[in-house]
């Protein structure tokens, strides 16, 4: 099969590009993303990526670098052996060949224990680690302009399909491409918030980023992955369902924001409640991260976890 | 022809006639969750595979 631009042979199909149009699109596809939403003002932003060591983290702190943006990387160690330290180790070599700033924070050291040491109590393990990965972001992450993670298209359309699979309404507080800007927060986003794993795969292997980690020991007990064998199938039979699944879900999201301020020229008192489910505009008396109640479920578990 | 497949470390000798397609079928592999390289570079699926052929099959979902 021929390249859609040019008579080399394709390395990728749907689109079918050969090599060098494959990184060119790539790289344009997450040029897009962050100039459509808005994500990065300019090159003199600041900017956080949230790296594991893993593909998606790994390509991304590359393609913001290769781009001339002034990224940093800050990486959370949960403490998962076998898993995380390998990928770690990657990450260590890989900033320091590029020459970018690492700053490594463990749960271990942050929280009190390893995610291996709380997997026995909490099965599975994917929501604590979650809350507490996110914790620790925000924490160490105030003097950056934004935090970019690597999120992508395949992450996207499971959280939505998630979301209603479980009627959870968390619609809007983490997902979209990048979160609002409320103050004292940093904002985060989401580059390649349009780029298909297996795109990003094949990226970082054309780039001889050669990342061969196992999938985190503690995934395939979660939703998650039962949620993902599944999109992957209708996926192979019907190419573009998970962009679908994602631009129906913004444009809905779209809807409602309309709705909402239609609702508040009409009635101001319903806005108000219907803004604060909405939006977790509170902060935690403990740590000062946004949350709904007087203390965050970080802290909450935390404490948890320490009595 | 020489299958590596990553995600679990397998390796074996096949005979095998025919497209990465129709191998990844016969292995009941997603093509939507690999990418697959012959002999060290990466291939479309509509590729005709050869006895001499090293087919590395790699996995694209991680834990991120
Ligand atoms: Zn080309
Ligand atoms: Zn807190």
């Amino acid at each position: 099969m021929n390249c859609d631009k040019c008579k080399e042979n394709a390395i990728y199909q749907d689109p079918n590009l050969c090599k060098k149009h494959f990184i060119e699109y790539f790289e344009q596809k997450t040029i897009n993303t962050i100039k459509k939403f808005g994500m990065i003002k300019n090159k003199q932003e600041k900017i956080c990526v949230a790296a594991s060591g893993g593909k998606d983290s790994v390509a991304l702190l590359f393609v913001l670098h290769k781009k001339g943006f002034n990224v940093e990387a800050l990486a959370i160690d949960e403490g998962i052996k076998g898993y995380r330290d390998r990928s770690l180790e990657f990450l260590q070599e890989f900033c320091k060949k590029h020459k970018i700033n690492l700053k490594i924070k463990s749960y271990k050291k942050e929280i009190g224990k390893t995610i291996d040491q709380l997997s026995k109590k909490y099965s599975p393990a994917c929501n604590v680690c979650g809350t507490f990965r996110r914790y620790l972001l925000d924490q160490h992450s105030k003097e950056y302009k934004k935090i970019a993670t690597g999120h992508n298209l395949d992450d996207e359309a499971q959280a939505v399909m998630m979301n209603i699979l479980k009627a959870q309404t968390s619609l809007f507080a983490r997902q979209g491409p990048m979160t609002k800007d409320i103050d004292g927060f940093t904002q985060k986003i989401k580059p390649f918030y349009f780029i298909k794993e297996k795109e990003i795969m094949t990226y970082a292997f054309l780039l001889g980023l050669n990342i061969d980690f196992e999938e985190c020991p503690y995934a395939p007990l979660s939703f998650r992955s039962y949620v993902r064998d599944w999109i992957n199938k209708e996926e192979k039979e019907n190419q573009g369902t998970k962009l679908n699944i994602v631009t129906h879900y913004l444009k809905l999201r779209e809807d409602m924001q309309d709705n909402i301020q239609k609702i508040e020229t009409k009635e101001n008192k319903f806005s108000k409640v219907v803004k604060d489910a909405l939006q977790p505009i509170k902060k935690c008396h403990e740590c000062g991260s946004p949350c709904s109640g007087l203390i965050c479920k970080a802290c909450k578990l935390k404490e948890e976890i320490n009595a | 022809m020489k299958i590596i497949i990553e995600r679990t470390k397998e390796e074996k000798e096949l005979d095998f006639k025919g497209t990465i397609e129709e191998l990844l079928q016969k292995l009941k592999i997603n093509k939507e969750e690999v990418i697959v390289a012959r002999n060290g570079a990466l291939v479309t699926l509509d590729t005709e595979l050869s006895s001499e052929d090293e087919i590395k099959i790699l996995s694209v979902i991680s834990g991120g």
